[in-house]
């Protein structure tokens, strides 16, 4: 019996584990993909919102202004890429004006720090590819940009190392409350828990129809995206909004930790909370209204699409509550759900401590972690690094400039990766202009050598996404 | 008359063969398109290419290739030779690998060095 | 880090590398070096295990293995170095080159002259926005032909391929030959991106379909590709609604085009044609940055490796000129991509550097019957060139007499008019 069981390893079950593992409790992460961050954390927009834009008084508004001052701490901590460079909203009529001043009072409110509201001017001197129809903005220095699955990641292998415990591919069927705390079915066998902890994304409601009464309907909200090469990268150097419209949110145009340029997202809601496939309706509507923000943006440099789901639901707050006994749900993670998430996971401590959870306060917890980015080094610090181990010396992506000894320390770190995929999120191999077509067998090869598996049966990305079929010449043997 | 498209050579002619008057061939720009366009209607042959398994070496397959062409009817029967092959490196270029390939005369041969 | 001095240094150990280097130690350079990134040389030819290499060059139709294993044989008692497994981070207009490998560990060499010559590499999805789920199934033909011919792999057995370019049909027969069921080519422009020759050999000898004016509209499946949906495209590329087929696959192989691989060229500042995406260069193939040249699929991309090897030993010699002291000058003459021409190499030209004609590369931008080519300077024509037939997969070449350019009074235009009977 573990203390706590968290269903679900995105950002808000990561964040969760983080702030209770190695605190003296035992901490089970339970889920149902191959990794970490498979949902809703691995295709969204990679912002930490500044949080002027939830209603002051709501949970949103002050987990979203605490998380996002968490992330900065986090990120420096757990060496996560994470860049402050503020937002933008942008005015193109004096009705909209209206809305970014009310935005201003909305931040100042929520305590949101320097937000303040800028002349076209002011705009253009700060961002000159910007349209010249802009009338104004809200400036937001606080906005940061983040990389969303390593930030994910970066929590759960850091709970793991002060003790906690994931089980990837693991599916919760079914919750039965029992004398002391929870039985868990799942397809994996059963597991019991003192307390439960739902933080299952697009799934929540259905974690939660396990054991309760329905108390929020979720209408899963899928965003389309473009990502730029780095040629575009420097197109703008804030993260670039706009202001709602009858047509929907706006879309944004952002720069991302990587070095890209992000375009997205549209909103539609879907039956579907899986179905994150591109539309060439959704796809063109990115592109015709990015380009009222910046018109040069280049989409023929798009190195990728891809699609995200929001979990939406019927309630306008985030839904941090008991669903019964013991069972704490974290549903309802919307936007601003990435920028809130560190605070989300504190919250639901303090909640867990509140019902007798018994938290400690450990010494010996670790605290940090470093990682080599080769090419982040300057010159000397790569003729050591490959002096030290010379399989920095090896690259094997060459878009992204990622080395062998990178590779090859994913493979060995708390939570392994077990797709191609799960070497991109941790390396960055495979995410550049070529988007692994050069590197994809090499990869493969090494994270066959370094952790054993048979290639056959290694996914692009999640498990069952096969890359190989088979072998030539079936009747040869193979070294 | 029947139009091909010569595949000797990268250009690609137009060839227009005459079957009814010894397979003459216009359109080509050379020789060997003329004799592509005869044999292309009385006998197709193709040079075929593969890979062959390989113990010891740098790379776990060898590219081969057959030493002239052969018909083209015999090509999936001439795959077959090559299955349940495993050579020992080293190899060289142009070793034999498959003799004789399905009695065409013409043999499977390493096309590197391994 | 200490630094080394070589006369010339190829970035690329690919066709264009190897032939550059070897004609630029003919042509006198000394101390020769060739950084490549792979584990052996020979670039992409080694995983085009199929016959068609070498017919203008060596007058016989090898295979791409043989046809590397040719030029890396006459690297033997040359003195030229190579360095393989060795990734180049940095090269500068001063002509210094940063390069990384497990054994020499992060160095800095100093070049009398740079060849560039890093190939090129495939568009992508992303790159074409094909919508759909984006489960495994989907590859680049070139990545797939790696699995296959080098690592012997087998990355599918209901396989359709989207775009005809030459990797993709090759794939096609490739993937028939294992035992793979190819479904259809689908091709979005009215006519193939590849080679007729290939069309016919690696099509429609195995009966597989080529669907031109087509396009994949969807794709579908969760973990492995499922189905693709391919539609009918009008004029304007936009697909007919109503004219969508449903192909039941688990791969699908792109085959869209190819762009060079120029980041170290932007990095160092050179000038960029962004119509080829490779460097502007000159008669010689030296690039806009004197004594840094470039050559091969980095500069355009060809059809023909043989006519990459010629081009390179243009650009080797004439580096090793440049390293040896005695480098091009002179004014240099703009050539333009005029009517129906999609872009030209070189784009400049120097007189003085031109011995008695220069040869012109280029690709057409439709299918065209019976046209001229037609170069001119100042609304004078300098020269005509009859052709029956073109198109945009076959790269043409003219070559223009230095006498006929000597008569240039400005920038050459070369277009494509109607031929006068």
């Amino acid at each position: 019996m573990v203390d706590v069981a968290i269903i679900g390893c995105g950002v808000i079950g990561a964040a969760t584990a983080y702030q209770l593992a190695g605190r003296g409790v035992s901490v089970l992460m339970l889920e149902s993909e191959n990794d970490v961050s498979m949902g809703t954390t691995k295709a969204n927009s990679a912002i930490l919102h500044a949080g002027y834009d939830p209603r002051p008084g709501t949970q949103m508004a002050r987990l979203n202004v605490r998380g996002s001052a968490m992330a900065k701490e986090i990120c420096q901590k757990l060496d996560v890429p994470y860049r402050q460079i503020g937002s933008l909203v942008l005015a193109f009529s004096e009705d909209e004006m209206d809305h970014v001043r009310k935005l201003c009072r909305q931040g100042e409110e929520n305590g949101v720090p320097g937000v303040k509201v800028l002349s076209k001017e002011e705009v253009l001197a700060m961002e000159p590819n910007l349209s010249k129809e802009v009338c104004g903005a809200l400036y937001a220095p606080s906005a940061a940009i983040v990389s969303p699955w390593e930030y994910a990641l970066a929590m759960a292998e850091n709970a793991v190392l002060n003790g906690a415990e994931i089980r990837l591919e693991t599916r919760v069927t079914g919750l039965e409350k029992t004398e002391n705390g929870w039985l868990i079915h799942t397809d994996k066998g059963d597991e019991k828990a003192r307390f439960v902890v739902n933080a299952a994304g697009v799934d929540a409601g259905t974690v939660h129809e396990m054991a309760a009464e329905p108390t929020f309907e979720t209408t899963p909200c899928r965003g389309e995206y473009y990502l730029l090469d780095k040629c575009e990268g420097s197109r703008v150097e804030h993260v670039i909004f706009q202001c709602p419209t009858k047509a929907g949110k706006g879309i944004l145009v952002a720069p991302t930790v990587h070095g890209n340029l992000i375009v997205g997202p549209n909103a539609q809601d879907i039956p579907d909370g899986g179905d994150t496939a591109n539309t060439a309706e959704g796809l063109a509507y990115v592109a015709q209204m990015a380009r009222r923000s910046v018109p040069e943006v280049d989409l023929r440099a798009s190195i990728r699409n891809f699609a995200g789901i929001r979990a939406n639901t019927d309630r306008p707050d985030f839904i941090i509550e008991w669903a019964a006994d013991g069972l704490l749900d974290l549903a309802g993670m919307k936007s601003p759900g990435l920028s809130a998430a560190a605070a989300v996971g504190e919250e639901a401590a303090r909640l867990l401590q509140e019902a007798g959870l018994g938290l400690r306060k450990e010494e010996n917890r670790i605290e940090t972690r470093k990682k080599f980015r080769f090419k982040e080094m300057d010159a000397e610090g790569k003729a050591e690094l490959i002096k030290q181990d010379p399989a920095y010396g090896r690259v094997i992506c060459r878009c992204e400039t990622i080395t062998e000894g990178e590779i090859r320390a994913a493979c060995h770190t708390p939570i392994p990766p077990r797709s191609v995929d799960g070497v991109k999120r941790r390396t960055g191999a495979g995410m550049g202009r070529c988007q692994g077509g050069f590197c994809g067998p090499r990869v493969m090869e090494i994270l066959t050598r370094e952790l054993g598996y048979d290639p056959l049966k290694v996914p692009q990305d999640q498990a069952g996404g096969l890359i190989l079929t088979g072998c030539t010449k079936q009747g040869g043997v193979r070294k | 008359m029947k139009e091909l498209i010569c595949i000797v050579c990268p250009k690609g002619c137009h060839l227009k063969v005459d079957e009814q008057n010894g397979y003459t061939v216009t359109g080509n720009s050379c020789p060997r398109g003329a004799e592509y366009g005869k044999i292309e209607l009385t006998n197709p042959t193709r040079v075929i290419t593969s890979t062959v398994a390989v113990q010891g070496g740098a790379h776990p397959r060898c590219p081969v290739k057959t030493s002239k062409p052969i018909p083209k009817e015999l090509i999936f029967e001439a795959m077959k030779t090559l299955d349940d092959l495993v050579l020992d490196a080293p190899i060289r270029l142009g070793q034999v690998v498959v003799k004789d390939v399905c009695g065409t005369g013409a043999d499977f041969v390493a096309a590197r060095s391994l | 880090m200490n630094q080394q001095f070589y006369d010339v240094i190829v970035v690329g150990g690919g066709p264009a590398g190897l032939a550059a280097a070897l004609k630029a130690k003919e042509t006198g350079a000394e101390k020769v070096l060739i950084l490549e990134r792979d584990r052996e040389l020979g670039g992409i030819l080694n995983q085009c295990i199929h016959n068609g290499f070498g017919l203008h060059h060596f007058k016989e139709e090898l295979t791409g293995p043989e046809y590397a294993g040719r030029f890396i044989a006459q690297l033997e008692g040359t003195g030229i170095e190579v360095k393989l497994d060795t990734m180049v981070l940095e090269v500068t207009r001063d002509r210094k080159v940063a390069a990384v490998n497990r054994t020499d560990g992060y160095q800095v060499y100093e070049a009398g002259a740079i060849v560039l010559a890093m190939g090129c590499r495939e568009r992508t999805r992303g790159a074409i926005g094909i919508p759909g789920t984006r489960p495994a199934g989907v590859f680049t033909a070139g990545t797939a032909q790696r699995y296959v011919n080098m690592e012997g792999y087998m990355v599918g057995r209901r396989v359709l391929i989207l775009g005809s370019g030459d990797i993709g049909l090759i794939m096609a027969r490739r993937m028939t030959l294992e035992g793979a069921k190819v479904l259809a080519c689908v091709e979005v422009m009215p006519y193939s991106g590849g080679l007729n020759r290939n069309i016919v050999q690696c099509l429609q000898d195995y009966d597989i379909p080529l669907y031109l004016s087509h396009t994949i509209v969807d794709i579908r499946g969760k973990d492995r590709v499922e189905k693709a949906i391919v539609a009918k495209v009008d004029e304007n590329r936009r697909p007919i609604p109503g004219t969508e087929m449903e192909f039941d696959c688990d791969t699908i192989l792109l085959s869209v085009g190819l762009i060079p691989e120029n980041e170290l060229t932007r990095n160092a500042g050179i000038e960029i044609d962004r119509r080829t995406n490779g460097a502007v260069v000159c008669e010689n193939m030296e690039t806009q940055t004197p004594g840094i040249f470039a050559c091969g699929n980095v500069v355009h991309v060809h059809d023909l490796v043989d006519y990459v090897t010629a081009e390179s030993q243009r650009a080797g010699a004439a580096a090793a000129r440049f390293a040896m002291g005695s480098p091009s000058s002179g004014d240099a003459l703009e050539l333009f991509s005029g009517e129906g021409v999609g872009y030209t190499v070189p784009q400049r030209l120097r007189l003085d550097a031109i011995d008695k004609s220069v040869e012109v590369f280029f690709r057409v931008r439709a299918v065209y019957r019976n046209v001229e080519i037609v170069a001119e300077s100042g609304g004078v024509k300098l020269a005509g060139y009859k052709r029956e037939h073109m198109a945009p997969g076959e790269m043409e070449h003219i070559a223009l007499p230095k006498v006929l350019l000597q008569r240039a009074e400005g920038p050459i235009t070369i277009s494509i008019r109607e031929a006068v009977k």
